[in-house]
């Protein structure tokens, strides 16, 4: 069968041009001045602007309470959801898998919708209620495929050895569901640090995130820059997927969400 | 009293969930130009929604989120499914390499997916428009459709494929009649998984888009929204993208039950 693995190579020839080459520029850009030559110019422009800096820091803020929100939502949920004892129906967990395979845009302009109707203000309020709610069944989901799979041994091993449920708890089914909370922090984390319109929409363009400003910079032809601020954005999701893949050891191709 | 509780924070969840969602639905069928307006029941938006009120641009733009869906699902599909293959057969350390390169486009946020590629096709000229969105779109589909392909080839008893090579298949029938029909319902549930991405993808699309005009549905919203007042027309669009969503995600379970793959699954 193995004449047929030179099948991979229209598909590497694709990936190289589609994939590689573009993430390549994005680095060769970046380091480059407007003429065209080897410079740290745009590192330099972003650190000397502290409106940059602070709007960098306040998605990774706003990123990292969606995340822990749709965590502290989201784990009791799925634990919930995959206890036979406390859910017996099979169709709650597409209910809630449903929201993510509508348009995002559709989405975020219902959660819009939402607060006019109910007259909530359109701001920091609404931007972290709008990404939880868009991003809450990306964190759902992997943590319930994890605590489904999860042999159910270890619990009933701790309790024949005296553990209090609420040590089995902590001790046990926690600790086996951290590679679903890697998973799910992962596919939260990222949308949010790297979402624009969400973040548009829901306040009214009252909240810049740093997202807004990337694609800012690109639209108005300042492709340096901006190639420059997307490799920054670059290296914190790399940086995150490090710890969370370091974290996760689940097998991607067995039981992973991607 | 704990399950009690237990299903009533589900419940919360679930109606918070999709308490937009409704909401648009209702007021889908009333005529009032600004939302939570309730001026009868009418279902003038939904024919001046499909009557290409909106100057039909509206319209146009479903026609090329539609058409970009199913050009690049059919696309991503075929390229993913070779590609699959090709790397199923591969050595273990080139599967690595391939298998890093396919994670790639699947772990870039929108945004730099969006970027980069935008930056390629400037550095080179091309012109962009339908085709760099399309060819877009096939870069973040292709991945899913390998890695809902690769599970089936798994399973698969390579002996079927000697045994018809045995029994005189030329190798290009034994792949028609013995592996694709194995392997089919993957390739299926890849091509809706990439079908889907494809219409619900916004970021990519509006970077690789250019300036000619065209427009899909997301970007529509979004400089609909940024225009500061929201189509009515919308309403009933995303009422009828929902239900839709619905029965295409009723069928794919449907079908993965039925066939117990695990591609449907991703994602």
């Amino acid at each position: 069968m193995n004449k047929r693995s030179s099948w991979s190579l229209p598909y590497l020839v694709f990936l190289i041009l589609f994939v590689v080459l573009p993430l390549i520029l994005i680095a060769v850009y970046a380091f480059q001045d407007s003429q065209g030559h080897f410079s740290f110019q745009n590192f330099v422009h972003f650190a000397q602007q502290p409106e940059a800096v602070s709007t960098f820091l306040y998605s990774i803020e706003i990123a990292l309470i969606t995340t822990i929100l749709c965590i502290a939502l989201g784990y009791p949920a799925a634990y919930i959801l995959s206890t036979p004892s406390l859910n017996r129906s099979a169709v709650t967990i597409i209910l809630f898998i449903l929201p993510m395979w509508v348009n995002m845009l559709v989405r975020t302009l219902a959660t819009v919708a939402l607060f006019d109707f109910i007259h909530i203000p359109l701001g920091e309020g609404a931007l972290i209620f709008g990404m939880v709610y868009n991003f809450l069944p990306f964190m759902i989901y992997p943590i319930y495929n994890t605590l489904l799979k999860m042999d159910n041994s270890y619990i009933e091993a701790a309790e024949d050895l005296g553990a209090s449920p609420s040590q089995v708890f902590w001790k046990v089914t926690l600790p086996l569901s951290m590679p679903g909370v890697w998973s799910g922090v992962l596919m939260v984390f990222m949308p949010t640090i790297s979402t624009f319109a969400i973040s548009e929409l829901l306040t009214m363009n009252k909240v810049k995130l740093f997202g807004t400003v990337i694609q800012e910079n690109i639209n108005n032809g300042l492709w340096n820059y901006g190639s420059a601020l997307g490799l920054i954005m670059l290296v914190i999701i790399g940086i995150t997927t490090a710890i969370t893949n370091g974290k996760d050891k689940m097998d991607a191709e067995k039981g992973g969400i991607i | 009293m704990k399950k009690l509780l237990a299903q009533t924070y589900i419940w919360i969840l679930l109606v918070l969930l999709y308490a937009p969602i409704v909401i648009i639905a209702v007021f889908s069928f009333t005529e009032a130009k600004v939302l939570g307006n309730w001026t009868g029941f009418s279902t003038k938006l939904y024919s001046s929604l499909f009557s290409g009120g909106v100057n039909g641009s509206l319209l146009r733009a479903i026609e090329n989120t539609l058409s970009i869906g199913i050009i690049a699902a059919v696309c991503s599909t075929i390229l993913g499914t070779i590609a699959a293959i090709g790397i199923f057969n591969l050595t273990s350390r080139k599967k690595h390499i391939m298998y890093f390169l396919n994670d790639i486009p699947m772990l870039n946020p929108d945004i730099i997916t969006g970027i980069s590629l935008f930056i390629l096709f400037v550095t080179f000229s091309v012109t962009q428009g339908y085709i760099t969105v399309v060819i877009a779109h096939i870069t973040f589909c292709t991945p899913y459709v390998v890695l809902s392909v690769m599970p089936r080839l798994k399973q698969m008893n390579p002996n079927t494929y000697e045994a018809a090579l045995d029994l005189g298949a030329t190798p290009f029938q034994a792949l028609w009649k013995v592996i694709i029909p194995e392997i089919r319902p993957g390739m299926v549930s890849g091509m809706l998984l990439a079908f889907t991405l494809s219409i619900d993808d916004f970021a990519v699309t509006l970077f690789t888009k250019g300036n000619q005009g065209l427009e899909t549905l997301s970007t529509y919203i979004y400089a609909d929204a940024r225009k500061g007042g929201l189509t009515p027309e919308l309403r009933p669009l995303s009422t009828i993208i929902f239900v839709t969503v619905l029965l295409l995600l009723i069928i794919i379970n449907l079908r993965s039950t039925k066939t117990q793959g695990q591609g449907s699954k991703k994602h």
